[in-house]
């Protein structure tokens, strides 16, 4: 019991709001890396997403990659970047973890818009076609709204990956919210690592949490998710 | 890593064998012992789950929440308790290997057909027969597929425990490669990772072949 009064005083010591090395700075620079990585993904991997689901080509080239993406470690996958950028003599920090979670986002979101655009009812998009709709409208009005709850879940899972990984910037001295659990490691300070890891796992369960209530809001009215239609299992960081 | 030194320094790799096969050697240990414990767990929740319906979605969410936790914080969470030990990594990383398990299990026996079970028991099996020889290898593919996501997971999972200062090959990713800007330690760690993981997938699949070859003779799951 003596060990959470000194957890709750850890919370309460100012010196830990502020500075480089305060919550408020690092949880800043997590969202940052997390947020840039995100839309990155976001911009290649909806497109190549909705291009194979609409033409049906290369599937089987995306599901491969995902496959081949989820064997290499998120650790790895930041490890493998940040010689490179190195190379490139850019901030390497920063850009080696947004490029490796950038990396790691786009699989979920390729994968779950393809399944979500390819399980749509031959006939409703036959009858769009019958209609007159050209492929663009049938697109945006019947192909990807139909999809959009996996569209969603695809996102979701993606965020709540760049999240948990950007954790993992501090090996590269990328800063975030980890840095703060991997000083207290190095310097034995039990509280801060027990403090500050209650505030990585608290921003995972708020992300998870807001784009769930995201997805639950975007939703277009009568469009429920299908019961046999599950996104596919998010992978762990 | 200085100008002109070439970007993998095989002379190190064939210095380092001895140590890249010791990494080797702790990074499958802990993930055998993860999957291990992890699936005994498992099974044991999926059978409760299947016997108590009700238990089944407050299992499922609590295994979820374990599964949201990041790798770093869920370690840092148990280092004030557990200290900085094998036991550390094993509470985190059996965690995460229970929501696909359970999962996974759960759907495999759920498939075993009911005129399977009504005949074993017309048959006069008991239930830990009928279980054991009826229903376990009807249900294998199913069980098989959870534990190679579980590995795979788990086999990447291991290099983060190097960041407090546990071993695996984590060590030759962050160690001795990011943090002395060598990127041949770098790519022996995420190499040696990567391959583990490919033949462990592998591996179970094959093995999951050779115990169910009817699966694959009518065309089925294998």
């Amino acid at each position: 019991m003596e060990f959470f009064g000194e957890v709750t005083a850890w919370f309460a010591d100012p010196a830990n709001w502020m500075g480089r090395n305060g919550v408020p700075n690092r949880l800043v620079e997590h969202l940052a890396i997390s947020g840039t990585a995100l839309s990155i993904g976001l911009a290649i991997g909806l497109p190549l997403g909705i291009f194979i689901g609409h033409t049906g080509r290369g599937a089987f080239l995306a599901i491969s990659l995902a496959n081949v993406g989820r064997a290499i470690p998120s650790l790895g996958m930041i490890g493998l970047v940040f010689p490179m950028v190195l190379a490139l003599d850019i901030p390497g920090g920063f850009w080696s973890t947004v490029i490796a979670l950038a990396a790691l986002a786009v699989p979920p979101v390729v994968t779950n818009t393809y399944a979500g655009l390819r399980d749509v009812d031959a006939d409703i998009i036959e009858s769009g076609r019958g209609m007159g709709m050209r492929e663009r409208d049938l697109l945006a009005r019947v192909e990807v709204p139909i999809a959009l709850p996996l569209i969603l879940a695809g996102i979701r899972t993606s965020a709540v990956q760049v999240v948990a990984t950007a954790t993992l910037a501090v090996v590269v001295g990328g800063g975030t919210l980890g840095t703060l659990i991997y000083i207290g490691v190095q310097t034995g300070d039990e509280p801060q690592v027990f403090a500050s890891a209650l505030v990585v796992a608290l921003l995972a369960l708020v992300t998870e949490s807001a784009f769930a209530l995201l997805q639950r809001a975007t939703l277009p009215r009568g469009i429920r998710p299908r019961p046999g239609a599950q996104p596919v299992l998010r992978p762990r960081s | 890593m200085n100008p002109g030194e070439p970007l993998i320094d095989f002379g190190w790799i064939a210095g380092h064998l001895d140590d890249i096969a010791q990494r080797i050697g702790e990074h499958a240990t802990m993930t055998v012992l993860a999957v291990g414990i992890g699936f005994i767990i498992s099974f044991a929740l999926a059978l409760l789950a299947r016997n108590r319906r009700a238990l089944y979605g407050p299992i499922m969410i609590g295994a979820d929440l374990l599964y949201s936790i990041p790798s770093l914080a869920f370690f840092a969470l148990m280092i004030p308790f557990t200290g900085i030990s094998i036991l550390t990594a094993e509470i985190a990383l059996v965690s995460y290997t229970l929501l696909v398990l359970v999962r996974n299990i759960v759907t495999a026996f759920d498939g075993v057909p009911r005129e399977v079970i009504e005949a074993a028991d017309g048959m006069g099996f008991s239930r830990a027969q009928r279980l054991v020889r009826i229903e376990l290898p009807i249900a294998l593919p199913v069980i098989v597929a959870g534990i190679r996501i579980a590995t795979v997971t788990t086999v990447g999972l291991v290099t983060v425990t190097s960041l407090i200062g546990l071993g695996g090959l984590g060590y030759f990713i962050v160690t001795s490669g990011i943090n002395r800007f060598f990127p041949t330690s770098i790519f022996v760690g995420v190499a040696a990772s990567v391959g583990m993981a490919v033949l462990a997938d592998a591996g179970l699949l094959l093995l999951q072949r050779a115990l169910t070859p009817w699966a694959r003779a009518r065309g089925g799951t294998g």
